[in-house]
């Protein structure tokens, strides 16, 4: 039962990370009509970013949650104005040839700069050690992590549904096409959502980056991941992103626990199975013909 | 106000890639008048309505509203000027509630704007249901809210995609009352419609379109005495 505890932590704390990356994916494509295949490097951007704050500018953990989202939100809005706005009249496949041409282009950057290695970096004063509770031991750091996610999560909930922003995006995620013709101006909105799903992407790597090893690669993975979380949660939906975000988590720790040869396949074998009973994912909407 | 709610179209043409489905299509609407476009699937009425709203970008011509020259304007700037749509799927919002959807799109003219107390006294069904998701609406309710929204932004035209389809008799009667009580505040319709007894009940004036041109266009009287054989002719 202790063990079983504790592996449950263990994939809330990493279905945090997906749920965070995933709803920044599901915002950018459903406002702007992109698949951001750079989601994975720019998670790996965040989790480098707070290991060379630390190193460089010996900014700990707590001023690189802060700081990190900040910066990719930045980069997000640089790279959406100077290249992803120009592409967005076109077929989404030039934007997702795009995303992954800079996926390339950021990791091998990152690769040329600061090697294949792991970088190394440290758990918060405060958060390493582990917590008994009721005769489990748990991780503090792994218990902050799902707190934490589930609280972001909650949080950007409540700006997209208590807030006449969120009414926004959430009308042009819904169709875009029809939100102008009502008189939204939706293209006022595409660059800040882009810069904001990529700072949700780069916050996630901040969280990773304590407890996952800190490589240029690190976002191949997890891109391919992320794809099975949006295609389970239902393309397009902000609360299927959430909710598959962290079922994916469970999935991936369990296997790991008690099936490790097929922990990731798992993950895909739920994916398959969602597709055949719901074509339209867990939280999506059947396409309107 | 009057005066600036009218809507030009001249010779306009449109095509989707190399298919050309609107040819030299010129109609106008005037202020406070109630115009319908007929005719057989296909024929470009819906194309009319889309580019009219800037949705539709592949097109060539002079379309004007309210004097104002449209012109490459985008279609939340042609929203603002004034012009309301009302798509033939109802473009309710699933994941917004009622509410949400009527406050949604931006007041574009404050005097002509119906507020919220006025909106429930002439569908109270979206007072019931406000707090409803607009998905769990029934097809009558979507239709009302969707002609409702246009009305809350005080749109001065109204472009209005079919809305009697797939209706009961007495909801489509309700909103035809609607529509009358629509152009008597000096609002403009430009009414896609199949259903051709509904469209005389309602209508000033029609424009008969076939295969992508404005072949007839007459009065409602006219229209009335002619029906079956301007049908015939339009194979409807």
């Amino acid at each position: 039962m202790g063990s079983f505890i504790q592996y449950t932590l263990q994939g809330l704390a990493a279905g945090g990370f997906y749920a965070l990356a995933a709803l920044g994916l599901a915002v950018i494509f459903g406002v702007m009509g992109v698949v951001n295949f750079s989601h994975g490097a720019m998670y790996m951007l965040g989790a480098v970013a707070s290991a060379v704050l630390l190193k460089e500018l010996g900014v700990g953990f707590w001023g690189a949650i802060v700081l990190v989202p900040i910066l990719l939100f930045l980069f997000g809005v640089l790279i959406e104005r100077t290249l992803v706005r120009w592409l967005l009249a076109l077929d989404p496949l030039y934007n997702f040839l795009l995303t992954f041409g800079l996926t390339l282009i950021i990791v091998d950057l990152v690769k040329k700069k600061y090697g294949v290695s792991g970088l190394p970096y440290e758990l918060p004063a405060g958060l390493d050690g582990r917590l008994a509770i009721g005769g489990v031991s748990l991780s503090k750091y792994q218990l902050f992590a799902a707190v934490f996610s589930v609280l972001m999560c909650l949080l950007v909930w409540l700006l997209l549904t208590k807030t006449r922003i969120g009414m926004i995006v959430r009308a042009a995620t819904e169709d875009s096409e029809r939100s102008r013709a009502l008189g939204i101006n939706v293209g006022m909105w595409v660059t800040p959502v882009f810069g904001f799903g990529i700072a949700l992407a780069g916050l996630a790597g901040v969280l990773a980056s304590p407890f996952r090893a800190i490589t240029a690669d690190m976002g191949t993975n997890f891109i391919i991941i992320l794809f099975a979380v949006v295609v389970i949660g239902g393309l397009g939906s902000i609360l299927g992103a959430v909710m598959a975000g962290f079922l994916v988590g469970l999935v991936e720790a369990y296997g790991q626990a008690y099936a490790p040869a097929f922990a990731q396949v798992l993950i895909f074998v739920l994916m398959a199975a969602v597709i055949l009973i719901r074509p339209s994912g867990l939280f999506g909407r059947e396409e309107v013909s | 106000m009057a005066e600036h709610t009218n809507l030009r179209v001249e010779g306009l043409d449109a095509w989707y890639g190399e298919a050309q489905v609107l040819r030299d299509v010129s109609i106008d609407v005037e202020p406070g008048e109630v115009v319908t476009l007929v005719g057989r699937n296909g024929a470009g009425k819906t194309t009319l309505l889309r580019s009219i709203m800037g949705l539709h970008r592949q097109t060539k011509g002079e379309m004007s509203f309210g004097g104002t020259a449209l012109g490459r304007t985008s279609p939340d700037k042609r929203a603002k000027l004034g012009i309301g749509w009302v798509p033939d799927d109802r473009g309710i919002y699933a994941t917004l509630s009622v509410l949400e959807n009527l406050t949604l799109p931006p007041v574009v003219d404050k005097d002509a704007s119906w507020s919220l107390d006025q909106i429930f006294e002439h569908f109270p069904v979206l007072h019931t249901r406000r707090d409803f998701p607009g998905t769990k609406l029934s097809g009558g309710e979507q239709q009302m809210l969707a002609m409702a929204r246009p009305l809350r932004m005080g749109s001065s035209l109204l472009l209005l995609d079919e809305p009697s389809e797939g209706l009961a008799p007495v909801i489509v009667q309700q909103i035809g009352e609607i529509i009358r009580e629509i152009k008597s505040r000096g609002v403009s319709v430009l009414l896609v419609e199949q259903n051709v007894k509904f469209a005389s009940t309602v209508a000033d004036r029609h424009y008969l379109l076939a295969q992508g041109r404005v072949v007839e266009s007459l009065g409602n009287e006219e229209f009335q005495s002619r029906t079956t054989e301007l049908l015939e002719y339009l194979g409807m």
